[in-house]
């Protein structure tokens, strides 16, 4: 296999987007990519969007077509991936084969979602189709209810408080604050967090990842593609995997655990040669709170039933053990769901930069965790500098 | 947007499984599951047994909708649970005749047969099973 880079990246920042239309802000993050990365549009072999849901919410499928034509550059081979919630990442995963295969040498991968389009029960809608239709949304089961269950059993069998699962939106919000491409630039108390809304019971508002739109985009290349442009000091994918589970809950054992996040992280994990404690900085999928605490576990970072304390403790600090979410995560940077992976892999990509906003010192190794569903499907991506 | 569009034909299709509660028992590992399968999910055989699936079980885990897609606008709140029947397959149904603050986890319920939603304006008032605490002490017992 040929090894991958990331040349450049660049995003929209993530919100409310009234007067940005589905293509303008994919458009948008594209072109912030290639100017990062330094190269011309003309480039670019091979185009990967990242999308869940422009079909229901837009009534707008082809996105490889649609995009190559608004970046001018129709004639490249071009496609959506939808893996749900994971569909950003899923497209870094497609994006880093093209180029491990050889048979590209520069491929350009976005995400995008507009989700302010529709109402929020028609989001419901569109959202739970990441999960059944026929035997689960027919029950009247939300995307978040799916998460509360999940929450409840958790709760129950490890005997954890909601306020120590609810500390993660705080944690998120702290570092939004200071990510100018974040949805929420505020940060927000546990007080705040424990006196919003339910939404599906015990998963309350200010516990959710908020509505978003949003773009993001990343230049990936072939070594001998960087060689030719003369870039240097440059960020390697060291591994991308992706796996699945059960579709839904109640086809699983265990409900505390996403086995696809298991099976993915162990293979790259190995594919990149590193154990957990060589991660300097990590980007997890805590579209809820609860989901961020499994992650952890799930990850290698915290023992089953445990992955609350690193947050109570202070271990996801950007001083911290295991820096996590810099970027205010999915609760606070904002998730628009298919571009979100891609986001994360951004921001790791900035962290060994050494630009992000809040830059953990001398990270060399960063993950990024994407998760479509309730775990349904999961990627990983692992970046090393290299020097 | 309407979405996803009513389909008269889907819901046809589905209703002996969903009216009569069928599902899989797998030969080769045991496990049972609903909906009927033709791949164990488990352990990957294809020999699996049709089964009418039992028609009580236990809540594992519940939550209140309070915020619902829009063909269950007008309901909310209501309880959805991942349900545990006793042959021990799973599956989610709403939990009714019961106040969501009355639910708890391993209570009994049993199957019930209820209207679910509106096809939206125009399409196709669905019905199927729902879940309530049991009328009547297991005969069994």
């Amino acid at each position: 296999m040929e090894r991958v880079f990331v040349l450049g990246g660049g995003a929209t920042k993530v919100g409310e987007e009234w007067e940005k239309s589905l293509r303008q802000l994919f458009v948008e993050a594209a072109l912030k990519a290639v100017g990062d990365a330094g190269i011309s549009l003309r480039d670019v072999e091979a185009l990967y969007v990242g999308n869940m849901s422009s079909g229901v919410l837009q009534g707008q499928e082809h996105l490889g077509s649609l995009m190559a034509t608004w970046l001018g550059i129709p004639g490249v081979a071009a496609c959506k991936v939808e893996g749900a919630c994971a569909s950003g990442g899923v497209a870094v995963h497609q994006a880093y084969l093209a180029v491990a295969s050889g048979m590209y040498d520069c491929v350009l991968v976005g995400g995008v979602e507009k989700m302010t389009d529709a109402v929020v029960y028609d989001l419901t809608t569109a959202l739970m189709m990441a999960d059944d239709y026929e035997y689960a949304a027919s029950t009247g089961a939300s995307f978040v209810g799916l998460n509360a269950l999940v929450y409840r059993y958790y709760m129950k069998k490890f005997g954890v408080r909601q306020e120590d699962i609810a500390m993660f939106a705080v944690h998120d919000h702290k570092y939004a604050a200071r990510n100018p491409l974040a949805q929420f630039q505020f940060e927000v108390t546990l007080e705040r967090v424990m006196k919003s809304p339910l939404i599906a019971d015990p998963i309350r508002l200010f516990e959710c990842a908020p509505v978003s739109d949003g773009a993001a985009a990343l230049v990936l290349c072939s070594e001998r593609f960087a060689a030719r442009i003369g870039a240097s000091e440059l960020v390697e994918i060291a591994a991308s995997t992706m796996a699945t589970d059960t579709l839904s809950l109640s086809d699983r054992a265990d409900l505390t655990t996403l086995r696809a996040t298991r099976l993915a992280v162990e293979r790259a994990y190995k594919m990149a040669r590193i154990e957990p404690s060589d991660v300097d900085v990590l980007e997890v999928h805590d579209a809820f709170t609860i989901l961020g605490v499994i992650h952890l576990e799930d990850l290698g970072f915290a023992k089953k039933g445990e992955g609350w304390r690193l947050v109570v403790e202070g271990e996801v600090e950007r001083d911290g053990r295991i820096p996590t979410n810099m970027s205010g995560g999915l609760k606070a940077r904002g998730h628009p769901v298919g571009a979100t992976g891609v986001y994360q892999v951004f921001e790791i990509y900035q962290q060994l930069k050494g630009i992000a906003p809040n830059q953990v010192s001398d990270a060399e190794v960063g993950l990024a965790q994407s998760v479509g569903g309730v775990g349904g499907t999961v990627s990983i991506s692992i970046l090393k500098r290299v020097r | 947007m309407g979405v996803p569009v009513p389909s008269p034909p889907r819901y046809w299709r589905e209703r002996r499984v969903k009216y009569r509660l069928l599902g899989s028992v797998c030969k080769s590992c045991g496990r049972a599951y609903y909906p009927p399968r033709l791949v164990c999910p488990e352990c990957g055989s294809t020999e699996l047994a049709e089964v009418k699936l039992p028609e009580r079980g236990r809540v594992l885990s519940f939550t209140v909708i309070r915020t619902p897609p829009r063909d269950f606008l007008g309901q909310e709140p209501y309880v959805v649970a991942l349900i545990e029947l006793e042959n021990g397959a799973r599956l989610l149904g709403q939990v009714v005749d019961v106040e969501p603050e009355e639910v708890e986890v391993g209570m009994e319920v049993e199957s019930v047969f209820r209207k679910c939603r509106e096809q939206g304006e125009e399409g196709i008032i669905e019905y199927g099973i729902k879940w309530r605490p049991p009328l009547l002490p297991k005969s069994d017992a």
